[in-house]
């Protein structure tokens, strides 16, 4: 194992010290593991909380910050966040004008912010939800979990959140996360897996030369694996599954998102294909993305998300944001 | 009948097994999940050792009510909510009696089950906890090594079956051929009841 870490036990804990000692912007409370936007609550603003497994960074914690998320808990590697944290994060975040729980549909991550939301209700806090559920290479029915949140995250915490910071109210900032959640498709790829600091040694056997496609981003292995394609045939493969879900009308924010351990060069090219598939397919490119912003540890690996924008989420997409992680406009 | 003591001894031992299982529980779950279940479920279990030790419930209900309460805030994940509502479920069917039959844990245990499933929305079959739960509740009858006994053939059960639920489940067929780690976690903990009374007996 090469990490650079202590022990495992503290590797979240570590990071927050860290991410503290990085941002002054930020109020980050290492034992109870909640991220705060340091001048929260803001008067007459709804808050925006979301939360997950870490190891997905810079989400969520990295992009607390004006514009974008009030506040974040980040949990366990790979692993929901318990609920004591989200209702404390809550607590910290709500100004009277209601909380708005951001969460990624994992088994786990529903349980807890379900539970989280019946602990901040009796405090007197208004909570609504969410769900986040883009990821196109889940097959979707009654008797599963349903589709995974991935890459559509960001897109949801940045539009909804500029509709908080407009001083839209609660109901109206939750439509607009659902719309922009329905208008979002994601697919992802893996080109190697990722290695928990608990278990050491990478989560699945992917031998050289080979990928998983339709991958998601706790190391969980993806729906099928082929021989190497190149950057091209991927491109081709991602944005078909996507277009194949969702046939677009609307022009497109496009992330071309890295895994964690895959360069800007890779993904700047990667990205140079899925224009010239989008622009083949005749779908309009409104505004591009490409970094690595939800990160599965050390995974190499992209994935395309797509969200079909209107004037009005277009307006909200380029309103200023300032956190760690997105930063535009001020 | 059952008093607090035994209940400690149930979480006591159940603390044990989950530790010396860790690994293993992980393994199970980096083949179909995310590799964290044996360390999750470690921290949880360290908290309910440490919480009742320093709280000292004094009956069967408190116990695993307060012991629940422990797994809800400190395992996150699905399996927090999942096992801490089974304890704390049983726990106030249990009420505040200071010593129950094996009979009235029986129901108890049921209903702690019910809840799991209404919470998870999991069916037996799902390959999922579930599959070692119920039935290890329907051989309680029988006693406690009966109810070890189906629990860990449930827990086998799943090895073929394909995943509906949780994390597994977005494998779809692939998740088919492995043990569930909810399901291998669960027969541990109905391991902990017959190695309660056991110690008892000692």
């Amino acid at each position: 194992m090469r990490m650079l870490i202590n022990v495992p036990e503290t590797v979240v804990a570590d990071a927050l010290r860290g991410m503290a000692a990085a941002y002054p912007d930020l109020t980050v409370d290492v034992e109870n593991r909640v991220i705060v936007r340091r001048d929260a609550p803001v008067a007459g603003q709804v808050a925006l909380v979301s939360g997950g497994g870490s190891g997905h960074e810079p989400l969520h914690g990295g992009f607390v910050g004006p514009g974008m998320l009030s506040a974040a808990c980040p949990g366990e590697v790979f692993t929901s966040p318990v609920p004591d944290q989200m209702a404390r994060a809550a607590a910290a975040v709500d100004s009277g004008a209601g909380v708005l729980f951001i969460v990624k549909n994992y088994t786990g991550d529903v349980l807890n912010f379900d539970m989280a939301a019946e602990l901040a209700e009796d405090e007197g806090i208004q909570v609504a939800k969410v769900l986040v559920n883009d990821d196109v290479a889940v097959t979707d029915s009654l008797y599963t979990a349903g589709r995974r949140g991935t890459g559509a995250t960001l897109f949801v915490e940045k539009i909804a959140g500029a509709a908080a910071a407009e001083g839209q109210p609660l109901e109206r900032v939750e439509s607009i996360g659902r719309q922009v959640n329905d208008n979002s498709r994601s697919f992802g790829v893996a080109l190697s897996a990722c290695t928990t600091p608990a278990k050491g040694s990478p989560t699945f056997d992917l031998p050289d030369g080979e990928l998983e496609l339709g991958v998601g981003i706790h190391g969980e292995p993806g729906r099928e694996r082929r021989p190497m394609m190149t950057s091209g045939e991927i491109a081709d493969f991602a944005v078909n599954a996507i277009l194949e879900d969702m046939p677009p009308r609307n022009p497109v924010l496009v992330l071309v998102n890295g895994m964690g351990a895959t360069p800007l060069l890779e993904l700047f090219g990667f990205n140079a294909e899925v224009q010239r598939v989008l622009a083949e397919r005749g779908v309009a490119v409104a505004r591009t993305l490409v970094g690595n912003y939800v990160t599965s540890l050390d995974m190499a690996g992209a994935s395309v998300t797509l969200c079909q924008v209107d004037e009005e989420l277009l307006r909200l997409w380029d309103a200023p944001v300032k956190t760690p992680a997105l930063r535009w406009g001020m | 009948m059952l008093d607090a003591d035994f209940f400690r001894r149930w979480m006591a031992a159940a603390a044990a097994s989950v530790g010396r299982e860790a690994q293993r529980l992980t393994d199970l779950d980096s083949a179909i999940g995310d590799a964290d279940h044996g360390i999750n479920m470690q921290r949880g279990f360290t908290a309910v050792t440490a919480a009742l030790a320093e709280e000292a419930p004094n009956t069967p209900g408190a116990v695993l009510i307060l012991a629940g309460r422990q797994l809800i805030s400190k395992v996150g994940g699905a399996s927090g909510p999942l096992y801490g509502t089974l304890l704390r479920r049983t726990g106030k069917a249990l009420g505040e009696a200071a010593e129950v039959s094996e009979g009235q844990l029986a129901a108890a245990l049921r209903d702690g089950v019910d809840g799991v499933m209404k919470l998870g929305g999991a069916v037996p079959g799902d390959k999922t906890m579930i599959d070692a739960l119920v039935p290890a509740v329907d051989a309680l009858g029988e006693g406690f090594a009966a109810a070890r006994a189906a629990a860990e053939q449930g827990a086998e059960a799943t090895i073929p079956l394909q995943a509906r639920k949780g994390r597994a489940s977005y494998l779809g067929e692939r998740s088919i051929g492995h043990q569930d780690p909810g399901a291998t976690s669960s027969a541990l903990l109905i391991a902990g009841l017959s190695a309660a009374a056991e110690s008892a007996e000692g």
